[in-house]
């Protein structure tokens, strides 16, 4: 970008711009940031030659929500609740990575059924954040219904969520040390009957939209960016998979005992919107699979780290144990403390690489924590892809980066 | 001559009210089609079923505040939805509805008025709606309705070429450009309906036809103008109260101007698939008797609290209608009004169904699609007609 990194230049440039007797003019558009969809608040200037998009500018900010300053006066458990709200359709691949990250720095083991537990709820998250991404994009390209359709099931794991957690979005269930509370009873029937039915489901949206001429007129060989490009400008995450980089830090930095499951990264090679959506689909079914294999193999055994300094004890042991009863209320008033350093921790969030920076200086509160947050990478691209197309395509392409203001905003 | 005008008058204001209540209403059933479709109920609140849904739209939208920006141009804002409602108000003078009747000892078509260029006079009056969206986009001074009235003319021109093309060879097979002379050509059975019809059967001109249509009224798949993902609202942007409602009410009337033609010009209008003496006449009674049972049958077991109220009113108000089709008294005219309204309906259904299925094109696809693909194709159809025509004959 030039020295015109300003947003609203564009607006002036396209004033300023001689006017010749007969000449054309370009057309600012100004899209956002209350717009049907752009999804949330972003604001992009396009300037507009014909229908033709001959210049664009995202312009962020609207949604700034201070979280990562936030997080620097709350103690560390504290701050928990504060990732949820980053990115509001995936918030427990923020629990998770925050999680993970002040784990590292207090070295914690944390016991198998509780890892898979991770696993799993991160997976139906990712499923979740999946089918907002579809319906959204399928209504901004025109096609109504499976937005309710996808809804449908995304309720089935709203309530999923809230069975565990008590929470429909903001389950803030991961805790570091483990889990928030013991995963309630019968939650393995709910998980089973949703994941059975969920294949036949993805059909349904592949029935509406993977053969539908309309839908592949509109996608294939729209918001093309080359891979280099996307690379530069540190896209991650599907966008990527779809351009043929099969980049997925479930595989290439496991974490939470990802390497025990048996699953593909699907990727395609055409890099276009169309291909952004089979990569997602495909993702969908991946998810059922993990789903499906963290629920046979759930082990059994403790949801909690045996780490009395950090993580609550049981209420029973609270009222009959001196030692408990301290540690309860040193953990409740002041937190617990993490040793000095920093650590980066980075996770495979239904957007791309979500990496959370924590840095502690030894007391209770963490020091600095910063998100490297997928959004905002692949936000980047959207001058790159657009530019050159049409306005309708600009819809389309955007849908197809799936990005969360939240998330890029923080 | 006197009888002739209040005669007029009379079908005038039935015509008219009639009309406008099943152009509210048509919304709401559209409302509730796209909602069972999607897994929703609809409107459910507003009176049983929804059914002052309508009413309610209406009282909302008059008492409405009527904002008008500043910079618009001013006489041309306000003109542009009258030119559209009007427009399309004006395509239903021509349009019949049954068979010439007997009321009172006065004989009268059931029709305002039967226009020897009925076709041709329809295709004017829905090629002036034009200028309604042009207008609106124009008169707004707003980027969105720009747009939005640009593609909006530039697409509604294009698709009236096969469309008026595809009008053209049932035309040939019928010989003639009234409505009502149109019709009396289709009578007897299904294979004398046009789309069936020989010399050469109009099923391709039917489908340009209804293709067209979905793009001259400005539905899914082909509702650029309006495409409210990336212009917002498209021409009517700036458009409140009432005068949003204009454009809301000339957009349901053109589809019910749309599926009448195609109604009258492929598939017999008011004349029953096959005659009476077979039984034809029987089917609407058969048909209500079914719905009035269901409806009872489900009051008896209701599935929700007002059921037991509503369903027994519907079922007996069903119930009643059967018995009214076989009154030989009524019959002769409420059975062409009633295959005229089922096939009218069966396509308004269509426009429904799609409207909740498909994607919407691009805008260069979709001229793309009108020049390169349906206008050739209604081209070759018309030819390939009129030598068949002109052979047999």
């Amino acid at each position: 970008m030039s020295d015109s990194s300003v947003p609203g230049n564009i607006l002036a440039e396209a004033e300023e711009e001689p006017q010749q007797p007969g000449g054309t003019r370009r057309m600012v558009l100004n899209m956002g940031p209350q717009h049907p969809s752009t999804h949330g608040v972003l604001r992009l200037l396009i300037e507009l030659d014909g229908e033709i998009v001959a210049k664009c500018e995202p312009d962020i900010g609207f949604l700034h929500t201070g979280i990562e300053k936030e997080c620097e006066v709350k103690t560390y458990q504290q701050a928990v609740t504060l990732t949820d709200r980053v990115d509001y359709l995936a918030p427990l691949s923020n629990n998770l990575c925050y999680c993970l990250a002040v784990e590292k720095l207090l070295q914690l083991e944390i016991p198998p059924q509780a890892q898979w537990m991770r696993v799993m709820l991160t997976e139906l998250t990712r499923l979740n954040s999946h089918l907002v991404w579809l319906g959204t994009h399928a209504i901004d390209i025109g096609a109504m219904s499976v937005f309710l359709y996808c809804f449908r099931e995304r309720e089935e794991i709203l309530k999923i969520f809230e069975m565990f957690s008590g929470q429909r979005m903001m389950t803030s269930y991961f805790r570091i040390g483990g889990l928030a509370l013991e995963p309630p009873r019968g939650w393995q029937k709910r998980v089973t009957s949703f994941i059975d039915i969920f294949p036949s489901r993805i059909d349904e949206y592949e029935n509406l939209l993977t053969n539908n001429q309309i839908w592949i007129g509109r996608t294939r060989g729209v918001g093309f960016i080359p891979l280099e490009d996307m690379l530069d400008l540190g896209v991650t995450g599907p966008m990527l998979r779809a351009a043929g980089l099969a980049m997925d830090a479930r595989k290439d930095a496991p974490y939470t005992s990802y390497e025990k499951f048996d699953f593909e990264v699907p990727t395609r090679t055409e890099n276009d919107v169309y291909a952004r959506y089979q990569v997602r689909i495909e993702e969908m079914r991946q998810s059922t699979r993990i789903i499906r294999q963290a629920l046979e193999g759930m082990p059994a055994g403790p949801w909690k780290a045996d780490a009395p300094h950090v993580v609550l004890p049981d209420r029973e042991k609270m009222k009959t144990q001196m030692e408990a009863l301290i540690y309860h209320f040193k953990i409740v008033t002041e937190g617990f403390r993490v040793p000095e350093g920093e650590v980066y921790q980075v996770i495979e969030s239904p957007r791309g690489e979500l990496g959370y920076y924590v840095v502690s200086d030894g007391t209770t509160r963490p020091y600095r924590v910063h998100m490297r947050t997928p959004s905002f990478g692949n936000l980047q691209a959207v001058p790159k892809m657009v530019e050159g197309i049409l306005i309708a395509d600009v819809i389309a392409s955007i849908g197809s980066v799936d990005f969360v203001l939240g998330d890029s905003d923080r | 001559m006197d009888a002739f005008i209040v005669i007029s008058l009379i079908k005038i204001a039935v015509v008219a009210f009639v009309l406008l209540t099943a152009v509210a209403y048509l919304q709401w059933v559209e409302r509730k089609v796209i909602a069972h479709i999607q897994l929703r109920m609809g409107p459910y609140r507003v009176g049983p079923h929804g059914l002052l849904q309508p009413l309610a739209d209406v009282i909302k939208l008059i008492t409405k505040e009527d904002m008008m920006p500043s910079y618009v141009n001013k006489p041309l804002y306000l003109f542009a939805p009258f030119i559209a409602v009007c427009m399309a108000l004006l395509s239903i003078a021509v349009i019949p509805f049954g068979p010439t009747i007997t009321v009172f000892g006065y004989q009268t078509n059931m029709q305002l008025t039967d226009l020897n260029i009925g076709v041709l006079y329809i295709l004017a009056a829905s090629s002036m709606g034009v200028y309604g969206i042009a207008l609106a986009g124009w008169a707004s001074n707003n980027k969105y309705a720009l747009l939005g009235g640009l593609r909006s003319s530039a697409q509604m021109i294009s698709y009236e070429l096969p469309m008026a093309l595809a009008i053209a060879s049932p035309l040939l097979v019928s010989n003639t450009l009234s409505l009502k002379e149109l019709v009396g050509t289709q009578s007897g059975n299904i294979l004398h309906w046009n789309i069936l019809h020989g010399p050469f059967p109009q099923i391709i001109a039917f489908l340009i036809f209804l293709i067209a249509g979905f793009a001259e009224t400005n539905r899914v798949p082909f509702d650029l103008p309006e495409a409210e993902n990336e212009l917002v609202a498209g021409f009517h942007t700036e458009y409140s109260s009432m005068k949003f409602a204009s454009f809301f009410m000339a957009e349901y009337l053109n589809m019910v101007t749309v599926s009448s033609m195609a109604t009258l010009l492929f598939l017999g209008g008011w004349e029953a698939p096959w005659p009476a003496a077979y039984g034809s006449n029987l089917i609407p009674s058969a048909i209500f008797l079914v719905a009035g049972l269901t409806a009872l049958y489900h009051a008896a077991n209701p599935a929700r609290k007002m059921d037991k109220y509503t369903l027994p009113v519907f079922g007996i108000v069903f119930l009643g209608i059967a018995g009214l089709f076989l009154l030989p008294l009524v019959q002769s005219w409420l059975l062409p009004l009633f295959w005229f309204c089922a096939k009218t309906g069966v396509i308004l259904f269509f426009f429904m169904w799609v409207r909740a299925t498909l994607p919407r094109f691009r805008y260069d696809q979709l001229m793309g699609f009108a020049w390169k693909f349906l206008f050739p194709v209604a081209m070759l159809n018309l030819l390939v007609t009129s030598f068949l025509v002109a052979w047999f004959s």
